[in-house]
């Protein structure tokens, strides 16, 4: 029962093969039974059954929905009413929140059944999960490897089948990066498709929520459920939202699929370059044309990225400061003195590193030089996805450089941290969706990804296209065997 | 050496909306701390800001009222800076692109009118508060202030005196309160200014260094807290020293200012375009719609009343200080059906005179307009005079109901009958023979007592000009 999609437990709980409740506790059973992998920061088994049995009422009154009794985890930067949100940092670890986030409120509407809060990366900052403070998340696939980041608990936690889905957020890649060394689906919609509110900020103008599945069909299921314009957030887009169910089996004959050379040079592993060819050669036999592209400045995403999302960052987290909630240093003598023993006590290393780089990029003086010119590299790089989008329908290319790598591997080297999102930032610079699906694995069974970059809310599109390859590969049936 | 003073105004306008400006809590003046912030004003991790388009509306207004160029594009950008009443680390502002571009107003200092150019205003969010009492040694923080919406009027460093300062100041108060965007309310903080001031010889074009004063919340003290600053810059450069550009405190209790923080000290607010806000834009029609919505504005009623009232510039001033004052003398004229001069008198007059001493504004006078021009009118046709006027308006005040109540219950109407009145001269004659034997010699000052007599046994009731002339008759005997 474990291995199934959501759709498919939609459909055992809808015929009654299967309770709610069953599916709850199984999935519980799951999650303590790994807890080698650190995915969860918190389990909420009591909530999660009670709220089982609810939607075990409303099936047998047959009064569900597509998703009603489906268990899910949240990545722990959502917001939970009641429930502990802690972002992965000690700043919030006591903090439970007074309110659910809108995409929260969505999911639970939906009827879905929330078994816990996921491990991450401190403030989504990091690209392995060891910035976490409540410790590293270990790769399903191997222990001794990451699972990607940000949204490290919730890959991880997909990936061996503690929970049939989990939601990620996504600024530079945090969604689709784990996804793809973890060997799952993850998807991040164009920013703006789902609404911000009570998704604690990292970088507001990046920042973007999206699903974490076993199946594009699935995250196609889940983004309807998730999507929408919300009046509480100011940037969410007043966009239409389609069934992005109804497009996944159209076939894929004539489109076209661009491929940047930029995302096939030096740094790039021999082995995924060669799991992502073997992918086109799928989608050419499925009667779509391969053209190239060029995104001529697509070596300035990262620096770009580098001033931009600090910037946001240093003045998104100043809110963190021992007042009115969260973490307090216990030893001060005046008010500067508490501000910074609690941010100093209360922050990590790689989030400091970050206000620092961001409040510098402001300073008077330097603001022109850093966050200007920044600004002005963000307009050229979506400028390039204009263009290339003249010629090709979808981008393909690789998710991540390489497969997952060896926990405090690069702990120690945050530029070779940073360059693992090389593919992965321009599309959030775009505001671009963007996806990760599973595409083989490397000579040591890494799982590797593949990515797609659709043009502005044609997340339709890319679910289409990855479902269409997930008809005739089964990259993302494999399970890791320690967990099967 | 002959100084010249220069002197800007910045204001901040609590702008009276419903709701604050980026979330949907009441910014009721006065609650128990804390009862109105919400999730947003408390800046819980997660939320977001949504704009009030109301505040952005009062905006245009202003803009609109001072014949400023109105930004159909501006944006929110964050000051950054750390401080316990600022919840979220940094304040929601705008900085490049404000909603109101430059504008001006006309003041008015000893007869002589000026223009004041004002450079911009500016939508922000207030802060909230600090409480230093009652905390033994600690602080508590009140944020239901946090996040009511502020227009920022920065004016050009066009004013020399701190009597035009106070003038400007007093203009914009009028005008925003006609403009009913802000109550104006200085003592609670609705109304808040800071003066840049510096001083330079007379006759140079450079400024001088200056000084930006803070916590002048009375147009007193704007005057007194200038005239100090000025008197210490002059002592400063007179004694071979510099004025330093700071922030400086004023002291209103010893009448002083005070160095509060110098440039060097001064916050890096490394603004930069709030993320979580996209630009305001305001479309033509928005504009326009706005436009539709102004009042008539002082100085156009106030040359109105002179014209149409036939009032002096002084009276139409007094009239038109404020919205409620205007409508309230219009109202009366319009009942009384005419007076206009004898309704500028009484409101002007007795009228304010009363509200003064009771404290209470002009909707919860106890007389109303229709009842003021009830005793106007009959003022105007002789049913009482001038002085039993007076005592029937207290009456009325008192409320024993309106002027013709006030007259029947107390029989204040006034003796017209010349017969009543001749009857009541030649009883007096009889009774005081000596006294018209004076008056017939030629003293003429006795004519004073008789009215007086006259007035007494008729109660003040006997029409004075008719009095007069039949007295003159019959003591010419």
């Amino acid at each position: 029962m474990y291995r199934k999609t959501v759709a498919e437990l939609a459909s055992a709980l809808a015929t009654k093969a299967v309770s709610s409740t069953e599916l709850t506790q199984l999935y519980l059973d799951r999650i303590s039974a790994h807890q080698e992998l650190n995915a969860f920061i918190t389990v909420d088994a009591d909530n999660a059954l009670a709220a089982a049995k609810v939607a075990d009422t409303r099936l047998a009154k047959g009064d569900a929905g597509a998703l009603t009794g489906v268990p899910m985890a949240h990545k722990d930067i959502f917001c939970t009413d009641g429930v502990l949100t802690t972002c992965g940092s000690r700043m919030l670890s006591e903090f439970v929140s007074p309110y659910n986030a809108t995409v929260v409120e969505k999911l639970h509407d939906a009827g879905m059944v929330m078994l816990g809060k996921t491990n991450m990366d401190e403030f989504a900052m990091g690209s392995s999960n060891e910035t976490s403070f409540f410790g590293p998340v270990k790769n399903p696939w191997d222990t001794t490897l990451v699972p990607g980041g940000s949204s490290g608990g919730s890959a991880a936690a997909v990936a061996a089948r503690l929970t049939p889905m989990a939601t990620g957020t996504d600024t530079g890649g945090s969604i689709r990066q784990p996804a793809a060394l973890c060997g799952i689906t993850g998807l991040k919609p164009s920013y703006g498709r789902v609404s911000r509110f009570g998704m604690i900020a990292f970088a507001s103008s990046l920042d973007q929520a999206g699903p974490m599945t076993q199946t594009a069909e699935d995250a196609a299921l889940l983004l309807n459920a998730m999507a929408g314009f919300d009046s509480r957030d100011s940037t969410s887009a007043q966009e239409e939202v389609p069934d992005f169910s109804s497009q996944l089996g159209h076939d894929i004959k004539g489109l076209k699929i661009g491929l940047p050379k930029e995302f096939f040079g030096e740094g790039l592993s021999a082995d995924v370059d060669k799991a992502i060819q073997a992918a086109l050669d799928e989608y050419k036999k499925l009667g779509a044309e391969v053209v190239e592209v060029s995104l001529p400045n697509s070596s300035l995403a990262i620096p770009c990225y580098y001033v931009l999302a600090p910037a946001e960052a240093s003045s998104n987290l100043s809110r963190y400061d021992g007042v009115r909630y969260g973490y307090r240093a216990s030893e001060y003598t005046d008010l500067v003195e508490m501000y910074e023993r609690t941010r100093a006590e209360g922050f990590g290393a790689e989030v400091k590193r970050r206000i620092m780089i961001g409040t510098y990029a402001l300073s008077a003086g330097y603001y022109d030089a850093y966050y200007l010119k920044a600004q002005q590299l963000r307009r050229l790089i979506a400028e390039d996805f204009k263009r290339a989008f003249e010629q090709c329908d979808v981008i393909m290319g690789p998710t991540a450089p390489s497969t997952a790598f060896a926990l405090g591997d690069k702990s120690e080297d945050p530029v070779a941290m940073y360059l693992n999102d090389i593919y992965t930032i321009s599309v959030n610079l775009a505001g671009l969706p963007g996806m990760s699906v599973p595409a083989g694995f490397d000579g040591n069974g890494r799982p590797i990804g593949l990515q797609l970059i659709g043009q502005y809310f044609d997340e339709a599109r890319l679910l289409q296209l990855a479902h269409q390859y997930q008809q005739v590969t089964d990259w993302h049936q494999q399970l890791p065997e320690e967990v099967a | 050496m002959e100084w010249e003073t220069v002197i800007g105004l910045e204001v901040h306008a609590q702008l009276q909306t419903t709701s604050k400006i980026f979330s949907g809590a009441a910014t009721r003046y006065g609650s128990e701390p804390n009862t109105q912030a919400c999730a947003v004003d408390l800046a819980l991790p997660g939320v977001l800001p949504v704009m009030n388009r109301e505040a952005a509306r009062m905006a245009v207004k202003f803009g609109l009222a001072i014949g400023a160029r109105i930004n159909q594009r501006s944006v929110f950008a964050r000051k950054n800076y750390f401080y316990p009443d600022l919840p979220k680390g940094y304040q929601i502002s705008q900085f490049e692109l404000p909603v109101v571009g430059l504008g001006q107003l006309t003041i008015e200092v000893n007869g002589e009118e000026k223009v004041i150019g004002i450079t911009r205003a500016h939508l922000e969010e207030d802060a909230g508060k600090s409480l230093h009492e009652d905390f033994h040694g600690m602080s508590g923080i009140d944020l239901n202030r946090a996040g009511t919406p502020l227009l920022e009027i920065v004016s050009e460093p066009d004013m020399r005196s701190p009597e035009e300062a106070v003038a400007y100041l007093k203009k914009l108060h009028e005008l925003v309160r006609y403009l009913e965007i802000c109550d104006g309310n200085m003592q609670e903080g609705s109304f808040r200014c800071d003066a840049n001031v510096s001083v330079r010889p007379k006759g140079q074009k450079e400024f001088g260094t200056r000084a930006e004063l803070k916590n002048i919340n009375s147009f007193r003290f704007v005057e007194k807290a200038i005239n100090y600053e000025i008197e210490r810059q002059i002592d400063v450069i007179e004694g071979g020293g510099k004025v330093v550009q700071e922030t400086r405190l004023y002291d209103s209790a010893k009448d002083v200012t005070r160095s509060m923080r110098s440039k060097e000290e001064a916050n890096d607010y490394r603004y930069f375009p709030d993320p979580d806000l996209p630009p305001l834009v305001l479309d033509d029609a928005f504009v326009e719609e706005t436009r539709a919505t102004l009042p008539e504005l002082p100085d156009a009623k106030r040359e109105r009343f002179q014209k149409e009232y036939e009032l002096s510039h002084y009276d139409a001033g007094v009239l038109t200080a404020t919205r409620e004052m205007a409508d309230f003398f219009e109202s009366v004229v319009k009942h009384a059906g005419g007076g206009a001069k004898v309704a500028a008198n009484w409101v002007m007059g007795d009228f304010s005179a009363f509200l003064n001493k009771d404290g209470v504004e002009i909707a919860n006078a106890p007389i109303n307009a229709e009842m003021l021009a009830g005793l106007i009118k009959r003022l105007q046709d002789n049913t009482i005079s001038g002085k039993i006027a007076k005592e029937v308006f207290e009456a009325m005040w008192a409320g024993e109901g309106d002027a013709d109540t006030v007259i029947e219950k107390r029989g204040l109407k006034q003796i017209t009958d010349s017969g009543a009145i001749e009857t009541v001269i030649d009883q007096i004659l009889a009774d005081n023979p000596d006294q018209v034997q004076q008056y017939r010699d030629g003293k003429e000052k006795v004519f004073g007592f008789f009215v007086g007599q006259a007035m007494k046994a008729t109660q003040g009731k006997a029409n004075p000009a008719q009095l007069n002339e039949l007295l003159k008759e019959k003591l010419k005997g």
